[in-house]
Parts: C-alpha cells; structure tokens; sequence
C-alpha cells in the first residue's frame, strides 16, 4: 500500500527505459535530490562535511568506478588504491602546473588521465583471468605507490614527498586549500558524484553494460554473441578509471589538502573500496551509495561508541573497529551475499504488498 | 673470480631462503584453495595471529588484558610465568586447530555453494577480525620471538667461502633452519596426504567435492582438517619470520608475498608454490642487487607482482597448471 | 532433385531453397593428438534445415563450434557467402551474422530475460560511449527502436511474461527458449542449435519444433542443428549429415540416410518391430 505500480503504465518503450519507472520511486529520488542540493548545503558544518559528507560523496564515486569493474564487468581488481593515487597526483601535477585553469576541467582531465593509465593495467585481463587477475591488479597498486614515492618529479621535489593542495576557486567559491568552507567542499563533491551516478547509469543500462555484464555472466557466450572482449574489458577498465581518478583527484584536492602516497592510497583503500562495493552490491549504483555510507559511518559510530560512549583509550577502539567490521563484513556475507541493494529490493517488494503477506 | 659475481652469488642464496618463507605461506593458501576452493586471503594473518600468540603463550602474558583493564580498571599483565618454546608450540597448535574449527563452524559451513569472490571477500573479513583480535589478546608492540633457533652468520659457510673463492659469505643460521623445517613440513604433508586415509579423502575432496561427498567423505571434517593443516602451516611461518624480523603487524603484510608465487605457480599446484616462492625469492632480491640502485630502491615491493604478471601473461596457467583449453 | 549438389529448388510443402550459403571444404580439427574432426565436407543452403547427427563424442559440436568460429581448424576451408573466411575470432562470426545456442544453456544469468535477449541485438547497436553516457538522441533512439524488434521475437516464442524476471530463476525449458530468442533476436542468416530439445519433455519438444519450422518459414532463417531425438530430426530436416568417429559417414535427404547401411550400423540400428 506505502509503496504502488498499479495505474502506472507505460505506454512506450523510452518510459519503460527510465531509470526510475514507478512514480513513486521518481518522486523519492527527486526529494533526495532537493535535500542534498537545497537543504544540506546550508546546515552542514565542519565536522559533518569532514566526517561523514565530503567522504561519503567521494567514496561513492569511487565505488561506483570500481562497481563497473567488478560488479558490471566481473574483474575483480585490487588495484583501487593505486587508481586513486593517479587521480590525485595527476589533480596535483595539473593544479600546479596549469593555475589559471578551472578545477573543473582539472579534476575531469585527471580523471581521464586515470582512465588510461587503468587501461593500460587492464591489458593483462585479456589473458588472465579471476583471481589471477584480482593478484595482478596488485601489481599496479604496489607499482604505482612505489613510483609516486620515488620518482621526486611527481611531487614537485618538495622535501616532505607530501604533496599538498593549493587554494583554487569555481566562479569565486574556494574548493580546496585550508581556506575551504564546509559547504564548498560539499557541494563540489556532490556535483561530481550527482554527474557520476547519471553518466554510470545511463552507460550500464545500455549496450555497453550489456557488453559489459554478458563478459561477467559468461565471457566465452559473450564473445559467440557477437562482444568483442577485449573491447568490452577494456572500456571497462577505463570508464572505472575515470570514475576512480576523479575520486582520487577530490579526495587529495578537497578531503585532505595533504596526501602522502603510501599513507593515503594504500592497499587498505583498495580494500576499502572493495567491502563498499561488495557490502553495497555487485552490479548496483544504489549499492555503491549505500555500501559508500555504510563503511564511512561504521567508524564514525564504533568511535564514538567506544570512545565517546564508554571512554576507552583510542587504540583499544581501533582493535576493536578492525574486529566489528571485519565480523560485520561476514555477517552481511552469510546473512545477504547480494548486498544492502539487495535487503533494499526486498524491502520494497514487501512494502508494494503491504498489508497483504503476498 | 670477480668480487661482483660472488655478490650476486651470496644475494641468490639469501634469496633462495627468503623464497622458502614465501612459500611456506603460500603452501598454506594452496591447501585451502585446493580443499575447498576458498581464496584465503587471511593466511598471512593467520601467520601473525600464530605467531603473536606463541609469543604471548610463552611470555605468559594474559590474554585481552588491555581490554579487561579498560572495563574494570585493573593492572593485569602478566601470569607472571614462563612457558617452554615446545609446549608453547603445541598450545599455539591446539589454538589453530580451535580456530580452524570455529571459522568453518561459524563462517563457511554458512557459506556454502556462494560464488568464490563472496568467500574471498569473507576471508578478507576474517583477516581484519582476526588482526583485530590478535591486537586486542596480546597487545600491538612488537615482540621478540625466540624459540631456541640458532641466530646469526653460520661460521662455517663463511669460512669455508673463504677459503675457496676468497670472500665469505654470509648465510643467516635462521635462514638454514627454516630451509630444513620447511622441507620437513613439506615432506610430512606429501606423506600424510599420499599414505593416510584422511590424506586422501582431502585429496578426493580437492578433486571433486560431490563426488567425494557421495562416497561418504565428511566434507566438514576434511575442512576443518585442511584449516587446521593451513593454521599449522601458518604458524611454522610465523615462527621463522617472526624470529627473523620479530612478531609485528607487516609480518601479516610481507605474507601478501605469496600471492604473486602463488600466481607463478598455480593455485593448485604444491610443487609450484615451492617453486615460485624460491623464483620470486631469489628473482626479488637480485633485481634490488642488479637495478635497485638505479631506479632508487625499495623494488621489493612490488617486483614479486610484476614478475608474476608479466609471467602470466605469456602464460596464463601457471607454471605447473595444465593448458586450459576452453568449452562450451 | 538431388540434395547432394545443393540448391535452387523448391521443398514439397513449398518453401525456396536457395544457393550454397556454406560450405565447409575438408575440415580437420586436432586438439593435442585427438582428432576430433577428420576431413569432413558439407554445405548448407539458403533457407534450408540442415541436422548434424551421429552417436556421442562423433565431433558435432566440434563441427559447430568450427562453423562458429571458436575453433580454428588445422586443415581446410570454410566458405561462407561464396568468399573463403580467414581464421576469426567467434565475435567477428557473429558479426557475419551466424548465430548460435549452446548445448549446456549459456545464458547470462545475472541479467533479467528482457536483456539477455536484448544482448542479441548487441550486432546491430551502434551508438557511441558518448552518446550513451548521456542518454539522448541516438542512444535513447536506438535502444527504443531495438526494444522493439526485441520485443517482436518475445512475442513470437511466447516468453512476454517472463520478460522482467531473472534468468536464474526460470525452469529449463523455458530457458531454453529464452536462449532461442537471443539467437534470434540477431537476426541471423545462420542460426546454429546445439541440441535444442535436450532435456524436454514431449510438449516442450513440439513447442520448439513449432518455432524452428516457423523461425524458417517466416524469417527465411537457414539453420544448422545437432540433435539426437531422430523423430524430430527426420520430421524437420531438408538434409542431413552423420558423423561417426570425427568422419562424414552419410549425408543426404533424411530417406537417404534412413536407408544408408553405414548410419544404421554406426548409428540408427534396427528397429526390433
């Protein structure tokens, strides 16, 4: 009863091609919409936009980058992390060598920049395969961190081998740099990830996701059907690339302000990634958001419990955090292998029928 | 002979016996591959996690003591007794075997049938819960281990080096100690699962598990056996590294070494762990000695990766996998 | 009419039989020292239905798999519309427009029916990543226009209200025909079956006879076919070849092959009446 399709009909094939096609949910999405745009912005501060926000958005997109990888195109890759330092240290190479170009180009450049450099460590998965593949993509990620550490031109030869954001504005608003207002640094992101989640819908409901999810299904029957593989992976890798640069670029550019390669694009962030995208679900755009959300604010919650809560000393918190999401994560394993996408699915399902078992 | 070809002669040997710990951790990741098609990502873990243990056994310390301090504001540390290195093994054994029976019990008897990306994701869960506990039981400073191995240069290869080629060489005691358990090891599983009944149900599960399972093997019981094995496993290589670099948190992360060697040699192939560990021990450290210096260092880090997948790339099996010919 | 020299007649219940639009020329096929194929010749005609038959393990799907280019042959020629086809990757195959089922169904089973079908249109969609990425003009146009060729074949196999359901779930059968529609729905000039009616009970097996006699009757679709039920294969085939042991041991109208010494022996038996 909450939640109806009866009397919602469509009447061409474009309508029932629309992402959401049952009037309810369009209504839902447009009020989030209203609220991340027109509400948020103007009570977030600095701890919600440093905390939760301004993570969440940007883990998002690179949740959504990863989730056409692996959920749509069935690579597993383990590279993430590495894939981030890409977007960032390109960001960083550009912001500085080109001051007077806007971020918006910037960021969406580095983006690019990341695509090609993940195709070019896709190329092994024309031959290689499953976790075979999953243990080469880690090549890239140790490959990569190694270089940026060692190779002073990619830092600008600072003494530190930190690299470190300067003050750049959009039509006069300042996005990154310590000057950065809560709100500005939100907004930025929620643009990005907003274009994000449209551009990786509209690719994955076409016949380019198809490509890509016949590969995932079963590649050989793909390829009888007329997919060309390599090109199926390889636009894969790249339009997950993109996605990841760009998130690589926004967390150095506007989250941190400072990164160091090792310390901000480790291996855990290629983990990271991974358990929002598996927690989330494979194969879901939803999924990306909410598995995004969920990793963000478990050790939000596990600090302020432990800590805030109950006082305890900081690194016993930590053990702790590693405990709580580590059994959590095969928790929801056991309890919903398909991820909150799926618990979502149902719970939708149960809600068109409520109050009516079936 | 020249100075430069005896460098690299030395660096080859102490390779060949870093390759030996490589894969030691990857014999462990193939038993469990092999058994159940599980991708276990927390074997390294497991090696830390053994080792810490052992360590925390032997020192007597008292296990969540920091924890148990926090919530009743006490002083515990330790039990204020001293444990011997073979009991202390046999403990930390019994621990594995308890360990290996609660992760089949409460993880993957519920996971049954799931796609094995789903089960190398649950083992990546485990690894971060099992880190997390390691820390929480024993503390998270660094820990010396010793067990009673003999340290340091072995005087008589340095001597005999000497005499014979006029440098000597130095070969770490720990290093030839740890050459010969892990033969023993290895000898002692090919024994167990060639001439015991349970050695070949585990291979009759590894073949074919509904076939194994029709003949009236118990799939639970061989995998909590083969957990066992690869906790067993883990801890002989907790023992060596640990002793070697001491019981710290990138023991668990030197052990993500073995997934390259794993990689060169196929995932299913014990011959080929051995293998690629001693490739990619002996290769890692002779690329730092030839061209490390010249692209500024630290290419340990990443070589073993590199090597395994240029490697598969030209051949995608493996080095001891069958040629896979594919079918619809 | 002589069906060994092909072509260019009219069947008994009135449909056209057109010129050779395959032939595979001495066709040997090794894996390792196994010889699977040996120096086998055969042709298939404009708009006719062609079977493959012979005991287990004789090389059919060999055959099939050579024709749809996911074996390459050691030895001999594969003509198709008159011109020699170089060796080729299966995806360029089907983009010569051959399209194929598979013995074990290999469907996409994480995709909803609508979009497994869907993906045999992939051949004929051509929109740009760009396009695509923002979902207008010749994205949106031709995605539209292919639902509805899709949605065409839907209707003729009778799978319109299993449209939105995941592959998964379904039963064989239907799968089956799922299958079928994604063959279909390329639009092929050959359609390749590997055993369509394996598994299927009697009424499943008269539904699909029913859409290959149709699929060929109203489509002009010329298909190849393996299968073991000898009913359906006598009823529905122009002519048919029979392997044995990787080699051609008969070919020729099912009457011919009915009464080839050889096919009983290896193959068809004696009937005990």
């Amino acid at each position: 009863m909450f939640y109806r399709e009866s009397g919602d009909f469509s009447t061409t094939y474009a309508e029932d091609n629309q992402t959401f096609p049952i009037k309810f949910d369009r209504y839902r999405y447009y009020a989030v919409l209203a609220v991340a745009f027109l509400v948020i912005p103007f009570i977030i501060n600095d701890y919600w936009a440093n905390a939760v926000f301004v993570p969440f958005l940007i883990y998002a997109i690179a949740a959504i980058g990863l989730n056409i990888l692996t959920g749509y195109c069935g690579q597993v890759s383990l590279g993430t992390g590495g894939f981030m330092a890409v977007g960032a240290y390109a960001v960083y190479k550009l912001m500085t060598a080109f001051p007077e170009v806007s971020m918006l180009v910037h960021v969406p450049l580095a983006g690019l920049i990341t695509a090609g450099v993940v195709t070019l460590f896709g190329l092994p998965s024309l031959r290689i395969k499953g976790f075979y593949l999953a243990v080469a993509t880690l090549a890239a990620q140790f490959f990569l961190v190694w270089l940026f550490n060692k190779v002073p031109w990619f830092y600008n030869y600072s003494a530190s081998g930190q690299i470190s954001a300067p003050e750049r504005d959009v039509i006069g608003i300042i996005i990154t740099g310590p000057n950065t207002e809560a709100w500005a640094k939100y907004m930025i992101c929620l643009i990005f990830v907003t274009l994000a989640a449209l551009i990786a819908r509209n690719l994955t409901r076409g016949s380019v996701g198809r490509k890509w999810m016949a590969i995932r299904d079963m590649d050989i029957a793909a390829e009888i059907i007329g997919v060309n593989p390599m090109m199926a992976k390889l636009t894969a890798f790249a339009v997950s690339g993109f996605f990841i640069g760009i998130a690589g670029a926004l967390f150095f550019s506007v989250y941190l302000g400072a990164a160091e390669v090792g310390e901000s694009f480790g291996i855990d962030k290629s983990f990271l990634v991974l358990f929002m995208v598996i927690i989330g679900g494979l194969g879901s755009i939803f999924g990306s958001f909410a598995g995004a959300a969920f990793m963000v604010l478990l050790p939000v919650f596990l600090k302020n419990v432990f800590v805030g809560l109950l006082g305890w000393p900081t690194d016993l918190a930590a053990h702790l955090q590693f405990i709580v999401s580590g059994g959590l994560i095969i928790v929801f394993l056991i309890l919903e292998p398909h991820g909150l996408a799926q618990l979502w699915r149902l719970a939708k399902e149960k809600l068109r029928l409520w109050p009516f078992p079936h | 002979m020249p100075e430069q070809l005896l460098f690299a002669m030395e660096v080859t040997l102490n390779g060949l016996m870093a390759g030996v710990l490589y894969a030691l951790v990857a014999l462990g990741f193939v038993l469990i591959f092999k058994a159940s098609g599980i991708f276990n990502y927390a074997q390294g873990v497991m090696a830390l996690f053994a080792a810490l243990t052992l360590v925390g056994i032997m020192d007597g310390q008292i296990p969540f003591a920091h924890i148990i301090n926090a919530i009743f504001g006490t002083e515990l540390h330790h039990f204020g007794w001293h444990v011997p290195a073979l009991l202390a093994i046999i403990l930390t054994a019994g621990v594995m075997v308890v360990f290996a029976w609660l992760v089949q019990k409460f993880i993957f008897s519920h996971l049954v049938n799931q796609e094995p990306i789903i089960l190398f994701m649950a083992t990546i869960g485990l690894a971060y819960f099992l880190e997390g506990v390691g820390d929480l039981m024993w503390g998270s400073d660094i820990k010396k281990l010793d067990v009673g191995l003999p340290q340091g240069i072995n005087d008589w290869i340095d001597i005999t080096t000497f005499e014979v080629f006029g440098y000597g060489f130095f070969i770490d005691n720990l290093d030839i100690s740890a050459t010969i358990v892990a033969i023993i090891l290895v000898a002692a599983l090919i024994i167990f699962s060639q001439y015991t009944k349970q050695g070949r149900a585990l291979r009759a599960v590894a073949d074919d598990h509904q076939a194994a399972l029709s003949v009236g093997i118990s799939l639970n019981f061989i995998w909590v056996l083969v957990w066992s094995i690869a906790g067993f496993v883990a801890l002989v290589a907790g023992i060596m590294w640990g002793a070697k670099s001491g019981v710290q948190f990138s023991l668990s992360l030197i052990a993500l070494k073995a997934l390259p060697v794993l990689m060169l040699g196929g995932f299913t192939s014990i011959p080929g762990a051995i293998v690629g560990g001693l490739i990619i021990g002996v290769g890692e450290k002779l690329f730092e000695f030839l061209i490390g210096p010249m692209v500024g260092g630290a290419t340990e880090n990443w070589f073993a990766y590199v090597l395994a997948l240029l490697f598969l790339v030209f051949r995608p099996q493996g080095l001891f996998g069958e040629k896979i010919i594919e079918r619809v | 009419m002589n069906a060994l020299t092909g072509g260019n007649y009219t069947t008994a219940d009135g449909r056209k039989i057109g010129n050779t639009m395959m032939e595979m020329k001495n066709i040997t096929l090794r894996f390792g020292g196994v010889v699977a194929i040996k120096d086998i010749s055969f042709d298939i005609n404009e708009g006719e239905i062609r079977a493959i038959i012979g005991p287990n393990g004789a090389g059919k799907s060999s055959m099939l798999n050579v024709i749809s280019g996911f074996y390459n042959p050691q030895e001999g020629e594969v003509w198709f519309h008159g011109k020699k086809r170089p060796p080729m990757r299966p995806y360029q195959v089907a983009r010569q427009g051959i399209a194929r089922t598979f013995q074990n169904i290999a469907l996409f089973e994480g995709m909803s029916v609508l979009d497994n079908v869907m993906t045999g249109r992939l051949t004929h969609m051509k929109a740009g990543m760009l396009s695509q990425m923002i979902w207008k003009g010749k994205a949106e146009a031709e995605e539209t226009a292919n639902r509805e060729i899709v949605e065409k074949i839907i209707d003729f196999l009778e799978i319109q209200a299993i449209r939105k359901t995941p592959v998964g779930r379904l039963p064989y059968g239907l799968k089956k025909r799922v299958e079928l529609a994604r063959a279909l729905a390329a639009e092929p000039k050959l359609l390749l079956l590997d055993e369509p009616m394996a598994g299927m009970n009697v009424e499943e097996k008269e539904d699909m006879s029913r859409f290959i006699l149709s699929m060929n009757d109203e489509f002009g679709t010329t298909i190849a076919l393996i299968e073991h039920d000898m009913g359906v294969v006598m009823d529905l085939s122009d002519r048919v070849v029979v392997m044995d042991y990787g080699k051609k041991i008969g070919d020729g109208t099912p009457d011919d092959v009915r009464n080839n010494q050889e096919v009983i022996d290896a193959y068809l038996g004696v009937a005990h009446d």
